[in-house]
């Protein structure tokens, strides 16, 4: 790791000087994009053993955003099951992406968010619209801003208009545009990258309707993503087609590098995909000439140089004199009185209280019994009271 | 409106002075924010039409009793002196207008313009004309977290020192003090080991020294920010301040601009995140040094540069000052009066525009999805927030620009609180033909022998109804 950085900087230290002149034109492109934070969010929503794919699939793009500078504080990994321990997996505390175990994506600093169970639609439509309850801690919010730019990167099983979480529920594509547009209202995103791996992938970005996402798929409505390769040794798929071409596009990107999305949007053509991977940029304010990769993959920040400074004076002893605030005598808080736990514990259970049979229900029984007595003749009432 | 008051000395006064001393001038000077500009673009309709004509100043002109000693004179060059208190020397022109003219600048230095106010509505307003650079300063929140590293990445070499605490207590926390108003900030520090930078700076042979040039600052910061910690800490936005100490083998180090020229502060800062400064050590006297060597930060030097930076992050600095005009310094307490009025200006602006495209878009989403439960204390919270931005844009129409700005913070509050309550979330759609999916094959099959029974009674009836005479 730290060999790979010193090579990336002093790859960056030889580029400098012969990037002296371009300095200019690279400060008014760095400039073009208004974001100032970079956040991600990486879901794979399928369980079980041989949906192994998923897992690497979204551990791979961690893997680069991570490498392109985002840090764990701005991303949100969320993992429906854990394939590096599972009792299946012949190489434990490993998740590896290429055949003949040469990239293990699970590496030493995974954080993992939401896993496991916590993969759920509720739980992903709160991380986005951030109806989140306040006891969650900070790393599984999404505390985006205006000047966020956001990627969020799902894989699982699809279908047409709707993506299957944990084999027990899905999320529609309605939703999730109702999603994208409760963020826009509270301008929660400056722009939005939207990646899907499925089946029928591109189903799922037809409905939105906010500005400034980019969406790309793996496939277009009618057509199957297609995995890549079996691994004999660990005896299932080890990536998905479309996220391995993006992977190995993205290993080519350092942090400084100027490939544009257009470039993105040409990776795994149909011969290496059999399905043809799709694109969405009509909301998009931006051409996608001008979108550099890093936009949303890496965290390039914004600087200033600082030209200015104020003047302090130097022997000031005078606040000496205050009394710092802690001297104050305060109790110690109690754990309980910082929590809510009236609140945690007395909280209803979710399932719905029994309500009285509706007015239809009602209805549709009396007319079935009034029907079997006309029918049948009243004298079987008796047998029945 | 912005009360300003006109003190003439005695002899400054301009000789066509339409009325006598003292009077009221009311002037309405309509600011207008980039809706309903002579092109016709609307304004989203979710902004309260209120602040698109945003108050003028009126001003007061009297003359000061002649028992008050003279006034100091301004040096030459200097037409307008802007104090540290709101209050500004004024160089008295040829006439009454140019007079005007002047005190007309003047208030828009000291006071906002129509930049500013559309720099803060910046994200609530379609923009053409900003570039992606205005919204660059911090937003307005509750409180900021301010967090001061030191990053040595080479403690062989250096043990570095430096007195933080007693810094923040001496030079950082009058300013925070003076900004209490604006928000609640809390700081603290943290020393990190072995925190390398990003980027191998380049050997200058001619200054025998090491370089950073402009371009690479941007890769600087992301090996060290997941360093940082801030993940751990609060909810409010933080504000880093690192500074480096550069190890023995790249010292001493400098920031190049973008000409080439060494950065005289020798820092740099990125907006919404914070200031990085590179604090050199001077080579030891004797090469023959025992290592490590012991080093005490200079931190007057170091608060200078981070308390600028802090000040360029809010916004507060001045960037475009007209030629003749000269500000006081405002010394250890950071900020001048005027300069606070202008930050919470801009912040109560952002406020309520804020709390206006909240409530706008929860009543959206509540007229979208019809099933959704509001609960009762979501209702008081929005209730509340309705309140408090009336209050909050009645003061700033009068000029009371505190009340108005604690108005405004505890809209957002409610606001906020209300629209992000958890129990909005809404989960269940079911598309049409999904329905008819459902119920369907349930009700079909039940359907058809009820049908035909029912059919059958109908023609029983009809049969009776038909025949009735057959009774004995």
């Amino acid at each position: 790791m730290a060999a790979a950085l010193s090579a990336a900087a002093l790859l960056l230290g030889c580029c400098g000087a012969a990037l002296a002149s371009g300095v200019q034109d690279q400060a008014e492109q760095f400039f073009r994009s208004g974001h100032t934070n970079n956040w991600a969010v990486l879901v794979c929503t399928s369980r079980f053993w041989f949906n192994y794919r998923h897992v690497a699939n979204t551990l791979s793009v961690y893997r680069s955003v991570k490498r392109l500078g985002i840090p764990d504080s701005h991303i949100v990994l969320m993992l429906a099951d854990d394939m590096a321990c599972n009792p299946r997996n012949p190489k434990p505390a490993t998740v590896f992406s290429h055949k003949n175990m040469e990239l293990n994506v699970y590496g030493d600093d995974v954080e993992v968010d939401y896993r496991s169970y916590e993969v759920t639609v509720e739980n992903f439509l709160r991380v986005l619209t951030g109806r989140i309850p306040p006891s969650t801690p900070r790393s599984k919010r999404l505390l985006s801003d205006d000047r966020s730019n956001i990627l969020i990167y799902m894989t699982g099983h699809g279908g047409n208009g709707f993506l299957k979480f944990q084999d027990s529920e899905e999320i529609t594509n309605v939703e999730l545009a109702d999603a994208f547009e409760q963020m826009w209202q509270k301008r929660r995103y400056n722009e939005l990258l939207f990646i899907i791996d499925t089946c029928q992938g591109a189903s799922m970005y037809e409905r939105f309707y906010s500005p400034n996402i980019m969406a790309l798929a793996s496939s277009q409505v009618g057509e199957d993503s297609l995995s890549h390769q079996p691994d004999l040794g660990i005896g299932v798929h080890l990536m998905d087609r479309y996220t391995f071409y993006v992977l190995e596009f993205l290993e080519e990107i350092h942090p400084a590098s100027q490939t544009n999305m257009n470039d993105l949007f040409q990776v795994c053509p149909k011969s290496l995909c059999v399905s043809t991977p799709g694109h969405r940029t009509d909301l998009f304010q931006r051409d996608p000439q001008n979108v550099l990769i890093t936009d949303f993959f890496g965290s390039v920040r914004k600087v200033e140089i600082t030209t200015e400074t104020i003047s302090l004076d130097r022997d000031l002893a005078g606040f000496e004199n205050e009394l710092p605030k802690d001297e104050l005598a305060t109790e110690p808080l109690k754990y309980a009185d910082q929590l809510p736990v009236a609140q945690i514990i007395h909280q209803k259970p979710k399932q719905k209280d029994w309500h009285p049979p509706g007015g239809f229900i009602l209805g549709l029984w009396a007319l079935i019994i009034m029907v079997f007595f006309k029918t049948y003749g009243i004298k079987h009432m008796k047998h029945i009271f | 409106a912005v009360p300003v008051s006109v003190v003439f000395t005695p002899g400054s006064v301009p000789a066509d002075l339409p009325r006598q001393l003292p009077y009221r001038d009311v002037r309405e000077e309509p600011v207008p924010v980039g809706c309903k500009t002579p092109t016709g673009r609307r304004c989203p309709r979710s902004l309260p039409e209120l602040l698109w004509v945003a108050p003028g100043f009126l001003a007061r002109w009297q003359s000061q009793p002649r028992s008050r000693p003279s006034p100091p004179r301004l040096p030459q060059g200097t037409n307008v002196y802007v104090g540290k208190h709101r209050s500004a020397l004024v160089r008295a022109g040829q006439g009454l207008a140019a007079l005007r003219a002047r005190l007309q600048q003047l208030t828009r230095v000291m006071s906002f313009t129509a930049s500013s106010i559309a720099a803060a509505l910046a994200d609530r307003v379609p923009d053409g004309q900003l570039g992606p650079d205005a919204r660059r300063h911090l937003k307005s929140s509750l409180g900021y977290e301010i967090t001061f590293s030191l990053l040595n990445p080479d403690p062989k070499s250096h043990d570095v020192d430096w007195d933080i605490e007693g810094a923040v207590n001496r030079y950082v926390q009058p300013v925070l003090d003076k900004l209490s108003v604006v928000a609640n900030f809390s700081v603290d520090s943290q020393i990190l080991y072995y925190a390398v930078l990003g980027v191998t700076p380049r050997f200058d042979k001619e200054s025998s020294s090491f370089l950073l040039s402009a371009h690479s600052l941007p890769h600087v910061i992301n090996p060290v920010e997941a360093r940082l910690g801030s993940s751990a800490a609060s909810l409010y936005p933080v504000l880093n301040f690192l500074l480096y100490v550069p190890e023995r083998s790249h010292s001493p180090l400098y920031i190049q601009d973008k000409d080439g020229a060494p950065v005289p502060t020798n820092a740099f800062h990125s907006p919404r995140w914070g200031g990085i400064m590179i604090y050199n050590i001077e080579a030891p006297a004797s090469p023959q040094a025992s290592l490590p060597l012991h080093v005490d930060v200079d931190m007057v030097r170091v608060m200078e540069v981070f308390l600028a930076q802090l000040r360029l992050l809010f916004g507060i600095s001045r960037e475009e000052l007209p030629p003749e005009f000269q500000v006081e310094s405002p010394g250890n307490e950071g900020l001048a009066d005027w300069e606070l009025d202008r930050l919470l200006w801009a912040h109560t602006v952002e406020n309520i525009a804020t709390v206006a495209t909240t409530l706008t878009s929860l009543a959206q989403l509540l007229d979208q999805i019809s099933n959704i439960v509001i609960k009762d204390d979501v209702a008081s919270e929005v209730y509340r927030a309705v309140a408090s931005v009336q209050d909050a844009m009645a003061e700033l129409a009068e000029g009371r620009l505190r009340s108005a700005f604690q108005a405004s913070k505890e809209a957002v509050t409610s606001s906020e609180r209300a629209f992000f309550d958890p129990s909005l979330l809404h989960l269940l759609y079911f598309p049409d033909d999904q329905k008819f999916a459902i119920y369907i094959p349930l009700f079909l099959p039940m359907a058809v022998p009820i049908l035909l029974s029912l059919a059958k009674i109908l023609r029983e009836a009809r049969q009776r109804k038909k025949e009735p005479t057959k009774m004995d």
